[in-house]
């Protein structure tokens, strides 16, 4: 008799009244149609208003139905969860019309043509032209910075974890922290006051010194947690078959890590690509086709968007060229993305049996 | 080739803290010596300035004399890094160099410290597997990762490593804590075997297996926490477990004790 009142409570104690699976689809559809109807009764023109509103709708009416079926500690459960779902499409929805725009906009004249040509003999209001000129110009510059800026940052972060402590090593990593903190204009500025000093012209190394200086400190500190994670054992062992710290880096924490530390480097090489303010000071700009990075001025990608725009306001052709500049400028930082994560897979420590 | 430590008045500290306190200790040749005690006392710490890894960690540093054949490791002019190549270590978690294979890491000690024939190298890789009674269980995938072997094919891949540049002490620190009894019966064996080519030391916490494989059993402990820890006694294992000459000994591998 005893036995069988218990095994009928059970269940009613860890079973409480559940919303159904598709209730969160169908507060969100309710949600949506709601906000639809104020806006249209209110006469709000913007979409974006709209769609404030039932996000808002959405997470309280997510809030009342379920406080008022499941109770307090579920509801609040599922207002995080909602509350999760709406950030991550405020977030996305930006990115993603970003992205649409760009290419809806971009693909008019982007073709075989337009990334093989420079705008050497075509007037900016004139139709036609090409952004090879500023293909190569980035790719120099985005190149030399790297060249300068990665062993620098690398070297750095490895001093840092493997050798630094005291006063030397604090001082780094602030000065690391303050360059973090600069803004792309002043290390512009910086170059050119060298660049006056020396009265020399615009050319695309002076660029190339100014994306290092802004490069560094990301690769200092990418690699610096990329080390860190290295475990302490395995210095251990190899300190312990006898081998030097220097080999012990080289040959073991290195290559540990090499993954992340690519990882970190394609990501400032991102950053740095789309950097406009320094190279418009230091380089210049030019629509001839100039592959000689020390002397004369170059283009650039994001210097070739920003002229585009800016020389030729209200004329159709010059936009459609920047718009295209646009997207193969995406196109090019989500290419070396993409080459990091392959390599970071690649070289990633091996678990296989 | 098998060598004799001598130990006299070493102490160890971490910074400002002394860790062990006035250890002196003689270690024969071609035998095992078991470390046993409880948690904290400094075995490892001692086991650790034996081949001058101690100083590794931040702020570690050692006083007194290690004599290795009559040599002081801690003498004016001598290389840690010689002392680590004549004295190798075992640890406690294996840890298998994860970007390399098995092969490579059982001859990373040789690579990394200079260059070596191909058919020389085969000859010591398979040789030192053959000695850590691995060889069978992996000779058909030396070129697969190490970190794909199990935790006690993957700590007697470390032996592997550590015997394959042929040290003469072999310094073990608790080898056996993270692997399962099967695992531990195959290392305790192959310790039985390596001492007759390597003086071998071992911390354990397992007292079992200290009066299993060890011919000599030292005992440490601390006076109480936050104080330095101390040799207590050395003595023959059998006279260590059956009739030991301090009462601290007894009372704690009775269990009596902590």
């Amino acid at each position: 008799m005893s036995n069988a009142v218990i095994a009928d409570k059970r269940p009613s104690s860890l079973h409480g009244a559940r919303l159904p699976k598709w209730s969160p689809y169908a507060i969100a559809v309710g949600s949506v149609a709601v906000a639809i109807a104020i806006g249209l009764g209110a006469g709000l023109d913007s979409r974006i208003q709209w769609g404030l509103i039932a996000a808002i709708l959405f997470v309280l009416g997510t809030y009342g139905i379920a406080a008022r079926v499941e109770g307090s500690r579920q509801a609040k459960d599922r207002i995080a969860t909602s509350l999760v779902w709406v950030a991550f499409l405020l977030a996305v929805v930006p990115l993603v019309s970003l992205i649409w725009e760009t290419v809806k906009r971009g693909v008019k004249v982007l073709d075989i043509y337009f990334l093989t040509h420079s705008m050497g003999v075509v007037a900016d209001s004139e139709p036609g032209g090409g952004i090879y000129h500023a293909i190569l110009g980035t790719l120099e510059q985005v190149g030399l910075a790297t060249l300068i800026a990665a062993p620098i940052g690398v070297l750095t972060a490895i001093y840092l974890v493997e050798y630094g402590s005291g006063n030397l090593a604090r001082a780094i990593t602030f000065f690391v922290d303050v360059m973090t903190g600069i803004p792309s204009i002043v290390a512009g500025l910086f170059i050119l006051s060298l660049m006056l000093m020396l009265e020399l012209q615009p050319f695309g190394f002076a660029g190339s010194l100014a994306l290092a200086i802004l490069m560094m400190p990301v690769v200092v500190r990418s690699t610096e947690e990329m080390l860190k994670l290295v475990p302490n054992e395995l210095r251990e062992a190899s300190l312990a078959l006898g081998v030097p710290k220097w080999r012990t880096i080289l040959k073991v924490v290195v290559p540990t890590s090499i993954g992340g530390i690519t990882t970190g480097i394609m990501l400032a090489v991102a950053r740095i690509t789309g950097e406009t303010a320094p190279v418009l000071l230091l380089v210049f700009g030019n629509s001839f086709i100039n592959a000689n990075p020390f002397e004369g001025a170059q283009a650039s990608l994001p210097l070739y968007i920003y002229q585009q725009w800016a020389n030729s306001a209200g004329n159709e052709a010059a936009y459609d060229r920047a718009w295209a500049a646009s997207l193969t400028l995406i196109a090019f930082v989500m290419i070396l993305n993409l080459v990091a994560r392959g390599i970071a897979r690649w070289k990633a420590p091996k678990t296989g049996r | 080739m098998a060598k004799r430590i001598d130990v006299s008045g070493l102490t160890a500290y971490y910074g400002s803290h002394k860790a062990i306190e006035d250890i002196s200790m003689t270690v024969e040749p071609r035998s095992v010596t078991a470390f046993i005690g409880p948690s904290g006392c400094g075995k490892s710490t001692f086991l650790r300035t034996l081949n001058r890894m101690h100083e590794v960690t931040p702020g570690g540093r050692v006083e007194g004399k290690v004599l290795l054949d009559d040599e002081d490791l801690y003498g004016a002019g001598v290389d840690p890094v010689a002392v680590r190549r004549t004295i190798g270590m075992v640890f406690q978690r294996p840890n298998p160099f994860p970007t390399m294979s098995i092969y490579d890491n059982v001859a990373a000690g040789l690579r990394l410290n200079g260059s070596y024939k191909k058919s020389e190298l085969n000859d010591i890789v398979e040789r030192s597997l053959k000695g850590a009674n691995l060889w069978n269980e992996v000779k058909d995938r030396l070129n697969k990762p190490g970190s794909g072997l199990s935790g006690g094919q993957q700590q007697r891949l470390c032996i592997a490593r550590a015997i394959a540049v042929e040290p003469d002490v072999l310094l073990m620190d608790e080898p056996c804590s993270a692997l399962d009894p099967i695992s531990t019966l195959a290392i305790e064996d192959l310790i039985g075997d390596l001492k007759e080519r390597f003086t071998i030391v071992i911390v354990t916490h397992n007292m079992q297996q200290a009066a299993r494989v060890s011919d000599r059993t030292a005992f440490f402990n601390l006076a109480a926490v936050g104080q330095p820890g101390r040799l207590i006694e050395i003595d023959d294992t059998e006279r260590i477990f059956s009739n030991p000459s301090v009462q601290a000994t007894e009372d704690y591998i009775s269990g009596r004790f902590g």
